[in-house]
């Protein structure tokens, strides 16, 4: 015997579909949107057609793009000579907080991973290297995630890179801005001192020497 | 439901939910444990870098009622980070994680493979080598008692210097003239298989890579493929070169 009417059987089922949503979850958010104005439920439903509708992926880069191309990437002020190489639309987002880039993306749309299968193939990585020559790119940051998918992700593009002739950085490891030296990692503790630099004693400058080897 | 301590290699990690990570260890004393990792993927975790893959660490788990353990504490006794950053031995490194993986069982303690695993790491590190992994995963056959027939014919019984020639796995092993079966066997090969499972290992490792090592390192991961009737990802998905 169904517990709810059809319709409602099919919300709840549609939204334990989600992820981190179990059975128990889906039932609460049904029961809540059932009760909520129908306004407020009806936004809901129009934001996700929106999404779906408008929302597409950025030619160039794959990042998150709506229209043609993403809002990076048709940003003319941005330096085209200058790649950072993210595993996820988030990471753009991520670096974009930084403030410190003035460069495009390309987005690679996950990281080798062996055991899961995930070769080369599965990635925009064809699509990387076919960039580099019309572009007139010069660097490409590998900004991986710091963990073994991400490291072998670097290490493999940092392969097929450099016979390119582009100049190839990997992101600095170290400790977070905030933590304590106590509770460091050996990996990243051990990183952070061979990536060390010379204290400057003007004012740092945009021009401090990048570390240019990979990791 | 209480605390325990113990050694072990971290075999594969999964994410969970917002910042967690599932961490696959094999231990010396309990077996493969699956384990949760709170909070590993926030950038200011406790644990930083000490749960990644290879790590070999030694931690402190609770043991509730489910399943999965929880990591409470983990201490780094070697990260191999000459097999990390560098991509063909990391390649190496996995395909080897994952045949433990196969193999291993959850809190059934397996000494001898924990000790292997991380012998084997040691020596990636100091020294890659062909044969590495072959010899691995030969050796972990040993282990599961389906080692080879070399001696003698699998299936006759001769064993006449010079007369086995072919290898199969169905038969479990080499192959005399008058059985032969399978794929053909070098002589080199042969000698090269009796050496690794007769303990000449440390010879075995310091060959240069040759078409005889080639034909035992097919050999080698086709038998550990049967054993375990499955097709290794890591040795195939892996980016070389």
């Amino acid at each position: 015997m169904p517990a709810f009417s059809a319709p409602v059987q099919n919300l709840v089922d549609e939204l334990g579909r989600l992820p981190g949503i179990g059975p128990k979850s889906a039932q609460r958010i049904a029961f809540h949107l059932l009760k909520v104005p129908s306004e407020d439920a009806l936004r809901l439903a129009q934001a996700i057609v929106a999404v779906k509708e408008r929302v597409t992926f950025c030619p160039r880069c794959f990042n998150v793009a709506e229209g043609d191309l993403c809002i990076v990437c048709a940003d003319d002020r941005r330096d085209p000579s200058v790649v950072c190489v993210v595993e996820d639309p988030r990471d753009v987002v991520a670096v974009e907080k930084t403030g410190g880039f003035s460069g495009r993306y390309h987005v690679l749309q996950g990281a080798l991973s062996p055991i899961d299968g995930i070769g080369p193939d599965q990635l925009k990585i064809g699509e990387l290297i076919a960039r580099i020559e019309p572009e007139g790119i010069s660097e490409v940051i590998l900004c991986t995630n710091p963990n073994l998918e991400g490291e072998a992700t670097a290490a493999y593009l940092a392969r097929l890179l450099q016979p390119l002739g582009v100049r190839v950085t990997r992101i600095a490891s170290g400790l977070p801005v905030g933590g304590d030296l106590e509770y460091a990692d050996e990996v990243t503790l051990g990183r952070a001192l061979e990536g060390r630099r010379v204290v400057e004693s003007a004012a740092p400058a945009q021009t401090r020497p990048a570390r240019a080897d990979q990791g | 439901m209480s605390h325990f301590r113990d050694q072990g290699v971290v075999l594969r990690t999964m994410r969970l939910g917002e910042a967690d990570r599932i961490i696959t260890l094999v231990t010396r004393n309990h077996g493969k444990v699956r384990a949760v990792a709170k909070g590993v993927r926030r950038t200011s975790s406790k644990f930083g870098a000490r749960l990644e893959p290879f790590s070999h660490v030694s931690f402190m788990g609770w043991q509730g009622r489910g399943d999965l353990d929880i990591v409470s504490q983990a201490e780094v006794i070697d990260t191999f980070r000459v097999v990390r950053e560098d991509l063909d031995r990391t390649s190496v490194a996995l395909s080897m994680l994952e045949v433990v993986d196969l193999v291993s069982q959850e809190r059934h303690a397996n000494p001898p493979l924990y000790v292997m695993l991380v012998g084997a790491l040691g020596a990636l590190a100091r020294q890659p080598s062909p044969l590495l992994a072959p010899a691995f995963f030969l050796k972990v056959l040993a282990l599961e008692g389906s080692a080879p027939v070399l001696d003698a014919c699998a299936s006759c019984g001769e064993a006449t210097p010079g007369s086995l020639v072919a290898f199969d796995l169905l038969d479990g092993g080499a192959l005399c003239t008058r059985c032969r079966r399978g794929r053909p066997l070098s002589p080199g090969a042969l000698d090269l298989l009796r050496r690794v499972l007769g303990g000449g290992l440390a010879g075995v490792l310091a060959e240069p890579r040759s078409s005889v090592t080639d034909e035992v390192a097919s050999l080698a991961i086709e038998a550990i493929e049967v054993h375990l009737d499955r097709r290794l990802r890591s040795v195939r998905a892996v980016p070389t070169g």
